[in-house]
C-alpha cells in the first residue's frame, strides 16, 4: 500500500527484534472473541487515479455550470490562486499545532497577523486564533458574556442566522440559558422598543447579526446604550465579513462574532470555515479559544507563542473557558493570506462591487411588475424581494435555466410567505444578473 | 554570520517581519475585474453605515511580496512532510496528497448548502458512503457528520446521553471520567451540564473497575473511557466495564482518539461502547494544518439514535438522496450546515484508498510502538509495563536525577531534527513522555528516533546542561512563555513596528 | 526562605498573618515555588465575604491554575491590586509583599487551629519526601 513505508522484510524484521512470532502477538491484549476474523466490508482499494474518478463523478452529480444567487450565511467570492500555493505547502498544511513554538514560528506568526487583521476588520481590541465557524463562536460568545456578568437570560435578535440560532438552543438547554427572541421591525432592524422592554437587570447579553438574516443593517449604537444601561453586554453576529470593507465597523460591540469564511475560503457545501471571537482586553481571560502573543527568546529575538493557555481545556479541565481544541488554524491561515492579498484597496474596490451589482440586481428585479422590496433599511450584499407567487416555485423555473435561485424566507420565516433572500456578489457577471431578472420575469409570467 | 548580514542567519532560512511592517500605501496583490454595472453611491446607500476611509492599518503589498512572507514562514515550521512527529494521541500520519486534489474540485469546493438537493446528490451520496464506511469500522448502527472536532464530537456525544436519559425520566447528573483522560473530556462533561466525578486508575493505568463498581450509581449517566488508554494500553476489562454501566442504566462513552490501534482490529460497538466519537483529523488522514480544520463525527448504538443532530441523510425512492430537517427527539443542531464537508471528502478517499486493507495500517502502526518501545525499555523509566498498542509512555524519571526533565529531552529531540513527543500528559505519569509513530513512519525513520533518544539519554548523564538549554539549532531559543502571559501583546499595532525584528 | 514564625499555615500552603481580627493572608514559599513563576492573579472584590474551606480565588503559573482556600471566614477589606500589574511579588516576597487579601475575621479563633511554622516546615518536608519517593 503506497501509504505504508515499509516492506514485508522489514517488518519480518522488526517483530523479531521485538520478539514476537507474528502480528498478531502484539494484538494479544485485546480478548481473542472481539478480534476480527475477516476484513471490514469496505469500498476499495482504489489507486490515487480510481479516487479521483470516484470524486469527479460525485462532482458532476452536483451544481456545475449553474449561477447562484444564494448568500443566507456562505457566500461566494472571488479567490485567489496563491490562497492555495501558499496553504497547500507542506510546512502549514501537514504542520501540528503550535505548541512547540521553537519550531513553529510560522503558523504562529500567521496566527497573530490573523488576530491582528481581525482586530483592525471588527474595530475591536483583541481577536482569538479561529473557532469552528460563525455559528459556534456566536454560542461561544454568548457563554463568554454569561461567564462575563453572572446572568443567564439572553436576547437574541429573530433576524440572526437560523442555523445560529439553533445552535445557540442546543448549547443553551445545558447550560441554564434562556434564550428569548426579539422581533424585527417593518423596516427590517430589530425592534427597539420590544427590545427595550425584554430587557432587564437579568440580562446578559443581546445578540444582533449585522447585515442580519434580510441582508439588513443594523443600528448598533442604540442597541448598546440601552444594553449597557441594564448592565447586558452586546454580541454583534457577522455572517459576511467582506461588508466590513466598506460598513462601519462594529466597535460599538462588547463581543463580535464573526464567520470568516468570505475571506477566501470556498463554499465546500458548509465547511470548513473559521469563526473568531473579537472583543476588549478587559475581557480577554474569559474568551475561548487559542491566543498567538508576541514575545522574546532567551536571546532578545522577537518570536510568538500560543498564551493565555490557562482558559482552556488541557490546563483548565472542567474550569475551562470551552472545550475547544482543535480548531481551523488552516482556514485561518486561508483568510490571512486572502485579505493580505486584497490589502486595504481591494478590500474597499470588492466590497463595492457587491454593493454595486446587488444594487443593480434589485432595480432589474423591481421592473418586474409584481415584485416589491421588503425592509425598506440600508443592505450590503444581500436582500429581500417580495414576489407575488411563492417563491419555490419561481426556483423550480429558474433551475430549469441553470439558476439558483434566493433563499426562501419562508422555510425559517413562516410569515415571509413569498419572500426571496437575493445574494449578488463581485463574481456574478452581469450578463447573468439580467438573465436572472428575465427568468424571475418569465417564472411569474407562467400560468399558476 | 556577522552583525553586517541582516537578510539572512541560514541560507536556506530566511528573516521575516510581520506583513504590516512591509505595508506602504498604495502597494496591492489582487485585482479585480472591472466592475461591469453603474457604480454605487456607498455614501448614499448606507449613510452613517459608511466606512469612508478603509480598513485601517490593514496591509498594502504586493503579490510577491505575499508569496514571499508566507513562504519564509512556512520554512519556519517542521512538519509531516519533513518527518516524524511522535505525538502520542496525536496520530500524526502521513496527510495523502490526493485527498487535497479531491476535496478542491469544481462541483465539490463550490456547492453551497442551501442549493436544491437534486443538485447536491453528489456530495449527498459522499456522505452517505462515509457513513456507511464508519459504521462498519465503529461496528456501531447510527452516526453523524456534523461535529467539526473531536471535542465537539464529545460534547455531542453526551447530548445525545443526556436526551436519551431524559427521555427515561431523569437526566442524571454525574459523567465518571478517569485522571488519565484528555482534557477535552471534564471541560466537555460541564458544558453539557454534569458534574465530573474523577476515578483515579489503578496501578496498571487501567480503569479500577472495583472503584468504578462502587461509583456507579443511578446517579451516573455515562463513563467516558479512552480505549487503549491515553497510556496506549488496551482497557481489557471494558465488555465488563459496559456491563456494570448498563446494569445501572448508564452508558459507555469512548473517546476514539486512539482509534488508530483498533481499526480492523476490532470494533468499539462489539465491545459494548454506546456511543463514540472519532477524529477524522488523527486517525484518518486528514491534515492538521497547524491547529485544524478536524471534524469529530460521533457513531452511536440504535437507542441513541432518536437523537441525532438534524439534518439526518436519509435514502428516499430510487436511491433519491435528502437531508431531513424535522425529527422531534432530536438534539439540535451542533453546528451549522452539514459538518465540515471539505474534511469529510479528505477522510472518504483516505478510506477508499486503502479499503478492506486498512487493518494493515493499524499493525503497522502497533508494530512501529512496539519497536520503538523495545530499544528504549531500560534507557528511560517504564511506568507502565501492560503492553503497548499504537503509543508508549515513558517517563523521565531516570533522566530526573541529573535535572533533566520531560521537557528538556523534547527540546533537545528537536535539534536531533524531530518534533518532540507529548510531554507532561497523560497527568497519571509525572513528567510522561508519550510515544505515537503511526504507521507512516518508515524503519529507517524509527531507528533515527531512537538513536536520537539515546544518544539524549546519554546526554542527560554526561552533559545535562546541554540538554537543558535546548534547542540549540532553531531560529528563537526557548521563549518567554511567563511574559508573554503577564502581559499579553496579542496583536501588531503600528507604534510596535519599531521593537526588533526577528534577526 | 524562612517562615515567619508569628504567621500560621494551611495544609494547602496558604499563610494567615493575624492582627486582632485582621488578618493578612497570601500563599506561601512552598506554593510559589511549587506553582513557577506566577502570571496572573485572581482576587475577592473588597467587600465580599470569603468562607473558610472554599476557594476564594486563583494564582496562574503558565501551566497551572492553583485555587486559593479561606483559612477563616470573614470579610474582604483590601486585595493587593499591585499584583495585577506586578504578580512576581509573589514569587520573589511570598510571605511579604507578595500578599494577596486582608479579611477582617469573623472568628478570628480559627486562625489557632492552624499549623504554627514548626508544623508547617515539618509538614512540607514530608510532602517533598513523597513526591520524590
Amino acid at each position: 500500500m503506497r501509504y505504508l513505508p515499509k516492506s514485508p522484510a522489514e517488518r519480518q524484521d522488526m517483530l523479531a527484534a521485538i520478539g514476537a512470532k507474528s502480528i498478531d502477538d502484539l494484538f494479544s491484549s485485546i480478548p481473542e472473541r472481539y478480534r476480527l476474523q475477516e476484513a471490514l466490508k469496505l469500498p476499495g482499494p482504489l489507486s490515487e487515479t480510481e479516487v479521483i474518478d470516484f470524486f469527479k463523478a460525485r462532482a458532476a452529480e452536483n451544481s456545475g455550470g449553474y449561477t447562484s444567487f444564494l448568500g443566507a450565511g456562505v457566500y461566494h467570492h472571488l479567490r485567489s490562486v496563491v490562497t492555495d500555493a501558499i496553504i497547500q505547502r507542506g510546512e502549514f498544511l501537514t504542520s501540528y499545532t503550535p505548541y512547540q513554538a521553537e519550531i513553529t514560528q510560522g503558523t504562529l506568526q500567521a496566527i497573530f497577523e490573523f488576530q491582528t487583521l481581525m482586530c483592525q476588520l471588527t474595530g475591536q481590541e483583541v481577536a482569538n486564533a479561529s473557532m469552528y465557524d460563525g455559528s459556534t463562536a456566536t454560542t461561544e460568545a454568548v457563554l463568554m458574556a454569561e461567564r462575563l456578568t453572572g446572568r443567564t437570560r439572553i436576547l437574541v435578535a429573530r433576524s440572526l442566522h437560523p442555523e445560529y440560532r439553533d445552535v445557540l438552543k442546543t448549547y443553551a438547554k445545558n447550560s441554564g440559558l434562556h434564550v428569548e427572541e426579539i422581533a424585527y421591525s417593518a423596516n427590517g432592524t430589530l425592534d427597539q422598543k420590544a427590545f427595550e422592554s425584554a430587557l432587564k437587570d437579568d440580562v446578559a447579553a443581546v445578540v444582533v447579526q449585522s447585515p442580519n438574516f434580510f441582508g439588513v443593517i443594523e443600528s448598533l449604537a442604540p442597541l448598546r446604550d440601552a444594553a449597557h444601561s441594564s448592565g447586558a453586554l452586546l454580541v454583534t453576529a457577522i455572517t459576511e465579513g467582506v461588508s466590513l470593507g466598506l460598513l462601519t465597523p462594529p466597535a460599538e460591540a462588547d463581543i463580535v462574532a464573526m464567520e470568516a469564511q468570505s475571506f477566501g475560503l470556498a463554499p465546500s457545501y458548509g465547511g470548513p470555515f473559521a469563526g473568531v471571537i473579537a472583543s476588549r482586553d478587559k475581557f480577554v481571560r474569559q474568551m475561548p479559544g487559542r491566543l498567538a502573543g508576541q514575545t522574546t527568546d532567551s536571546e532578545g529575538r522577537r518570536g510568538f507563542v500560543l498564551t493565555l493557555a490557562t482558559r482552556e481545556q488541557h490546563i483548565r479541565r472542567e474550569k475551562a473557558t470551552s472545550n475547544i481544541c482543535t480548531n481551523q488554524a488552516l482556514c485561518a491561515l486561508a483568510a490571512t493570506v486572502h485579505l493580505t492579498l486584497l490589502g486595504k484597496e481591494g478590500l474597499g474596490e470588492v466590497a463595492r462591487q457587491n454593493l454595486s451589482k446587488a444594487k443593480f440586481a434589485l432595480a432589474e428585479l423591481e421592473n418586474i411588475p409584481g415584485v416589491r422590496r421588503a425592509f425598506d433599511a440600508p443592505f450590503f450584499n444581500e436582500f429581500t424581494v417580495e414576489l407575488p407567487r411563492s417563491v419555490k416555485i419561481v426556483n423550480a423555473y429558474l433551475q430549469r435555466e441553470k439558476i439558483i435561485g434566493p433563499f426562501v424566507l419562508g422555510t425559517a420565516y413562516p410569515e415571509l410567505t413569498k419572500h426571496a433572500l437575493v445574494c449578488v456578489t463581485e463574481t456574478t457577471p452581469r450578463a447573468e444578473i439580467e438573465r436572472f431578472a428575465a427568468a424571475v420575469r418569465r417564472a411569474l409570467e407562467q400560468p399558476v | 554570520m556577522t552583525d553586517k548580514i541582516k537578510k539572512a542567519t541560514r541560507h536556506t532560512n530566511q528573516n521575516e517581519g510581520l506583513i504590516f511592517e512591509k505595508s506602504s500605501p498604495g502597494k496591492r496583490a489582487f485585482e479585480l475585474p472591472p466592475l461591469d454595472v453603474p457604480a454605487a453611491d456607498p455614501a448614499k446607500a448606507l449613510g452613517a453605515s459608511y466606512r469612508q476611509k478603509g480598513v485601517e492599518g490593514f496591509p498594502e503589498v504586493s503579490e510577491i511580496e505575499v508569496i514571499r512572507h508566507f513562504t519564509r514562514l512556512s520554512t519556519w515550521n517542521y512538519a509531516i512532510d519533513l518527518g516524524m512527529y511522535p505525538l502520542g494521541s496525536c496520530t500524526m500520519k502521513y496527510n495523502p496528497r490526493v485527498n487535497e486534489f479531491v476535496a478542491r474540485l469544481d462541483g465539490l469546493a463550490t456547492e453551497h448548502p442551501y442549493q436544491s438537493q437534486e443538485l447536491s446528490q453528489g456530495c449527498l451520496k459522499i456522505l452517505q458512503l462515509l457513513e456507511k464506511c464508519l459504521l462498519e469500522i465503529t461496528g456501531m448502527d447510527a452516526v453523524t457528520l456534523q461535529p467539526a472536532a473531536g471535542a465537539q464530537g464529545e460534547l455531542t456525544g453526551l447530548l445525545l446521553i443526556r436526551a436519551y436519559h431524559e427521555r427515561n425520566g431523569n437526566p442524571r447528573k454525574k459523567v465518571v471520567i478517569p485522571d488519565s483522560a484528555h482534557g477535552t473530556n471534564p471541560a466537555t462533561a460541564v458544558i453539557a451540564g454534569y458534574e465530573v466525578e474523577n476515578i483515579k486508575s489503578e496501578s496498571h493505568g487501567q480503569i479500577d473497575v472495583d472503584k468504578l463498581r462502587d461509583l456507579v450509581t443511578p446517579d451516573v449517566a455515562a463513563l467516558m473511557i479512552t480505549n487503549p488508554s491515553t497510556l496506549g494500553i488496551f482497557e481489557e476489562r471494558i465488555p465488563e466495564i459496559a456491563e456494570i454501566l448498563h446494569a445501572q442504566g448508564a452508558l459507555l462513552y469512548m473517546d476514539g482518539a486512539n482509534m488508530n490501534a483498533l481499526t480492523g482490529i476490532t470494533r468499539p460497538g462489539d465491545l459494548g461502547v454506546d456511543v463514540m466519537h472519532l477524529n477524522l483529523h488523527k486517525t484518518f488522514s486528514t491534515p492538521h494544518g497547524g491547529g485544524g480544520p478536524g471534524a469529530g463525527p460521533v457513531a452511536m448504538k440504535k437507542i441513541l439514535e432518536p437523537f441525532r443532530p438534524v439534518p439526518i441523510l436519509v435514502e428516499k425512492e430510487a436511491g433519491r438522496l435528502a437531508l431531513e430537517q424535522i425529527r422531534p427527539h432530536s438534539i439540535g443542531r451542533v453546528k451549522a450546515f452539514s459538518g465540515n464537508f471539505g474534511v469529510l471528502v479528505r477522510a472518504l478517499a483516505y478510506i477508499l484508498a486503502y479499503g478492506p486493507g486498512v487493518r494493515q495500517a493499524t499493525e503497522d502502526a502497533v508494530l512501529n510502538a512496539n519497536y520503538i518501545r523495545k530499544h528504549l525499555e531500560g534507557i528511560f523509566d517504564l511506568p507502565y509495563s501492560l503492553p503497548s498498542m499504537h503509543e508508549v509512555v515513558f517517563s523521565d524519571a531516570l533522566q530526573k536525577k541529573n535535572g533533566v526533565n520531560t521537557m528538556d529531552i523534547a527540546k533537545r529531540l528537536i535539534d536531533y531534527g524531530f518534533h518532540p513527543y507529548t510531554t507532561a500528559f497523560p497527568l497519571i505519569v509525572p513528567g510522561a513522555l508519550m510515544i505515537e509513530p503511526t504507521e507512516s513512519e518508515s524503519r529507517e525513520e524509527c531507528d533515527l528516533f531512537i538513536d536520537a533518544m539515546r544518544s539524549i539519554a546519554e546526554e542527560a548523564a554526561t552533559n545535562p546542561e546541554l540538554v537543558r538549554t535546548a534547542p540549540h539549532t532553531t531560529r528563537v531559543r526557548r521563549l518567554d512563555e511567563v511574559g508573554a502571559a503577564r502581559k499579553p501583546i496579542l496583536r501588531w499595532k503600528p507604534q510596535a513596528s519599531r521593537t526588533e525584528a526577528a534577526d | 526562605m524562612a517562615y515567619p514564625a508569628n504567621y500560621r499555615y494551611t495544609k494547602e500552603h496558604e499563610w494567615v498573618d493575624l492582627k486582632g481580627d485582621l488578618a493578612a493572608i497570601g500563599i506561601t514559599d512552598y506554593a510559589q515555588h511549587e506553582l513557577g513563576d506566577v502570571v496572573f492573579v485572581e482576587l475577592p472584590k473588597v467587600g465580599s465575604k470569603i468562607e473558610a474551606g472554599k476557594t476564594f480565588g486563583t494564582v496562574e503559573s503558565v501551566k497551572a491554575v492553583s485555587d486559593i482556600y479561606a483559612p477563616a471566614s470573614g470579610e474582604v477589606v483590601e486585595a493587593n491590586e499591585v499584583l495585577h500589574n506586578t504578580p512576581e511579588k509573589i514569587n520573589t516576597d511570598p510571605h511579604g509583599a507578595g500578599w494577596l487579601i486582608k479579611v477582617r475575621l469573623a472568628n478570628p479563633s480559627e486562625v489557632s487551629g492552624l499549623m504554627d511554622t514548626a508544623a508547617y516546615e515539618a509538614y512540607i518536608a514530608s510532602q517533598s519526601k513523597e513526591a520524590s519517593a
